[in-house]
């Protein structure tokens, strides 16, 4: 059983945990993942981490309420456990000194970019961040983002913040000379970024959480094309170069599962009595 | 005056079966096991011979004449007690142990009629004990020396079994959260309750031994901090990497590698969703490509699913199926379909990039092969078109590849497999041993078992060794 010790909502439906995780504390690096199990029925959800305390002993993830698993583990309260927790899992990011690196994150994913961000600065480079929602009031991590960037874009698709979508990026990529690029959030939007970046020869890397079960190397329902080979984004990524991935392929493979989703949500709302 | 000759008894005493019309709609177990009465006539065929050449097919050596004998006697607890000298795992192995190439295959009564039914004997006395309650053997007194395994499958299971009762303190990591490997993710409900498993797995911790779930080794620990905390480690993570043809339209959504379409099913109980929370989707029309146990497996929980028509489509024939006999049978009797000396080429998705068709190609088989198998060759010009909505790859595992990446000195083959000293378990690390599939590739559970038990062996004199040059270093 792994303890609650810390949980905070960020904005509606967007939760921080703190789990007592001990061991999984102590080996984390920014970029990997853990597979969380709420209870003894639940599926095995995996998040990217946002941080680790290894003096603390805890780890941290952001998690955003858009299933029922999702949900049930933002019904907790601190002091409450979950049944499982697995990890570290995934290759650590590439954390070098590259120059100038550039943090863009999309929603939820902000929180684990913060992550990276925040290595990439203790590392000596030069951080640019860009963080966006779909409006103002989603918007999460914008003061973390702050203390580790030298410049912070902010972003939204509705423009009610900041730049309205991806406007900056293209102006940042003619005027300064930008090493390498890191991108966590929608697949939609890592698209857009990797294709922003990609007449401009930047090493772009995007963070990839596929549809998994058990995010060992097992079951292959993570696999991924990249520069036309098959890859399991649980041991082979999750960071992979955004300019050989498969999107469309990418964005089809994780709706394979959409109505039983749907099903499985509705059983949830009426208190698992119907069905 | 000469003794009467007993007469020999040439017909197996069949086992009950769920009736197949009904099992083909429920994930409850198929064979229901002997009464006493039938177990005690089975027992009474054996003609105890004196070179029981069972015992030589059996992988871990158990004393099948004499518990067979037991049972015949109807000293079940005594019987029992003998079948788990060696083996600690006799429910799981009386299940799904191919007996009919290891301790049945060399039976003497097997050459006038059916061989002695081991595996349904083995069955019947690990679920007569298990129904009253464990008993835990004595062990040695504490040897105050501490063994890692990695692994809580079959062979990690076993070696953690046989060290414990040597006295040594055993600490098996598992990175999935229950204990059993591919006795829990793999092999399905209706051929192994998961219970069970559970049951003995108990056992196992009962006999001292300590499981740690939700531990991945390679990224939590590597092997070299194992070896700081422990005496000697065991390497038992099985094969666990499925397999893909590389063909078109292999990552059209339908299509899941049958560990995947299993983990759901078993593990995560995909069968109650929703209930349990983990999905699956099976479509009307399933193919299952493979001809080993995973693919009649998955073809079998496709079915229980709802699935109109099943399929395997298997690139030789019959004779080449690795497949237990009992279960390809099980699975015709419920109207699994066969597709025989076809291999898929391509597949055809939707609009939707869903899969609904595939592509395949009529085999011939040429000369056998390093399987001893004959080796399939496809015949030019002879593809066709199968209607699919979902696609089941079932065409085998590689080894588990995270301690070989993580591990410095451990010497691995280009298959990705561990190198070991077959006799001994011990791999090119000084106080690391490894067996079972990450040694061998996909084989069975009780090769598993018997490489398990040979790695415990070993472990056991290497520490007796290291010992004694202490000692000796130290007077």
């Amino acid at each position: 059983m792994y303890r609650i010790v810390t949980k905070r909502e960020l904005v509606p439906h967007i939760n921080l945990f703190e789990f007592s995780a001990k061991e999984i504390a102590a080996k984390t690096k920014p970029g990997q993942f853990i597979i969380l199990r709420v209870d003894e029925k639940g599926e095995r959800v995996p998040l990217t981490m946002t941080g680790a305390d290894p003096e603390k002993g805890t780890i941290t993830v952001v998690c955003h309420e858009v299933g029922k698993s999702t949900r049930q583990l933002g019904q907790l309260k601190e002091g409450d456990c979950i049944l499982d927790l697995l990890g570290p899992l995934g290759k650590p990011a590439e954390i070098e000194k590259f120059g100038t690196v550039l943090c863009i994150g999309g929603g939820v994913m902000v929180a684990p970019l913060y992550f990276q961000a925040k290595a990439f600065h203790e590392t000596g480079n030069t951080v640019i961040g860009g963080i966006g929602a779909r409006t103002e009031n989603q918007l999460i991590f914008e003061n973390e983002m702050r203390e580790v960037c030298d410049e912070l874009y902010v972003a939204t698709d509705d423009g009610t913040r900041g730049y309205k979508g991806l406007g900056f990026l293209e102006g940042l990529l003619k005027e300064r000379k930008i090493d390498r690029v890191i991108t966590m959030g929608p697949v939609l939007m890592m698209k857009k970024v990797s294709e922003l970046t990609r007449p401009y020869g930047v090493p772009t890397i995007v963070n990839l959480i596929p549809i998994m079960v058990d995010g060992m190397g097992m079951c292959g329902a993570c696999r991924v094309t990249v520069g036309g080979r098959t890859m399991f984004a649980c041991v082979d990524g999750p960071d992979f170069d955004g300019h050989q991935v498969d999107f469309e392929e990418l964005m089809i493979r994780l709706k394979m599962f959409t109505p039983q989703e749907k099903l499985a949500f509705l059983f949830q709302e009426e208190g698992g009595r119907s069905l | 005056m000469s003794k009467p000759k007993p007469k020999i008894k040439k017909e197996v005493v069949s086992m009950p079966k769920q009736d197949s019309k009904e099992r083909s709609h429920n994930f409850s177990e198929v064979a229901l096991g002997y009464t006493r009465q039938q177990a005690v006539a089975e027992a009474e065929r054996c003609l105890q011979c004196v070179k029981a050449p069972c015992i030589n097919g059996c992988p871990v050596d158990v004393d099948i004449p004499a518990f067979v004998n037991l049972v015949r006697e109807r000293k079940f607890d005594e019987a029992i007690r003998k079948v788990k000298e060696k083996n600690s795992l006799p429910a799981i192995c009386g299940r799904v142990c191919p007996q009919e190439e290891q301790c049945q295959a060399s039976c003497t009564l097997g050459k006038v009629g059916d061989p002695v039914s081991v595996g349904r004997l083995e069955r019947f006395l690990a679920d007569w004990e298990r129904e009253r309650g464990y008993e835990i053997p004595r062990k040695s007194a504490s040897r105050g020396r501490r063994v890692a395994i990695v692994g809580a499958g079959p062979a990690g299971l076993t070696a953690a079994a046989d060290l414990a009762k040597l006295g040594y303190e055993v600490v098996i990591f598992e990175a999935l959260h229950k204990p059993g490997g591919v006795l829990i993710y793999g092999i399905p409900e209706f051929r192994l309750p998961k219970k069970i498993v559970e049951a003995e797995a108990e056992y196992i911790e009962k006999l001292g031994v300590t499981i740690k779930m939700n531990a991945i080794i390679g990224r939590l620990y590597t092997i070299n901090e194992l070896l700081e905390q422990f005496d000697a480690v065991f390497v038992g993570t099985g094969a666990g990497l499925p397999r893909f043809m590389r063909i078109p339209g292999e990552n059209l959504c339908g299509i899941y590698s049958a560990n995947e379409f299993l983990i759901r099913v078993n593990l995560m109980k995909a069968y109650d969703f929703p209930k349990y929370a983990t999905p699956i989707y099976v479509g009307e029309k399933v193919a299952v490509i493979g001809g080993g146990n995973s693919a009649m497996d998955s073809a079998r929980c496709a079915l229980r699913l709802g699935a109109k028509e099943v399929k395997i489509v298997y690139r030789r024939s019959r004779q080449e199926m690795p497949t237990r006999a009992e279960e390809v049978e099980n699975a015709e009797e419920e109207g699994i379909k066969f597709k025989f000396l076809s291999n898929p080429v391509r597949y055809f998705g939707d609009e939707r990039g869903w899969v609904k068709g595939m592509e395949c190609i009529k085999m011939e088989l040429g000369e056998p092969d390093e399987s001893g198998r004959r080796r399939p060759i496809p015949i030019k010009g002879s593809e066709f078109i199968i209607d699919v909505d979902t696609v089941i790859v079932a065409i085998g595992n590689t080894a588990n590849p995270l301690i070989q990446r993580t591990t410095e000195g451990l010497e691995v083959t280009r298959w990705g497999t561990i190198v070991v000293d077959e006799e001994t378990g011990k791999t090119s690390k000084e106080g690391v041993y490894a067996g079972g599939d990450v040694v061998s590739g996909v084989a069975t559970v009780i090769s598993a078992m018997g490489a398990g038990k040979r790695a415990a062996c070993s472990i056991h004199r290497h520490l007796l060794r290291k010992k004694r040059m202490q000692q000796r270093k130290g007077s």
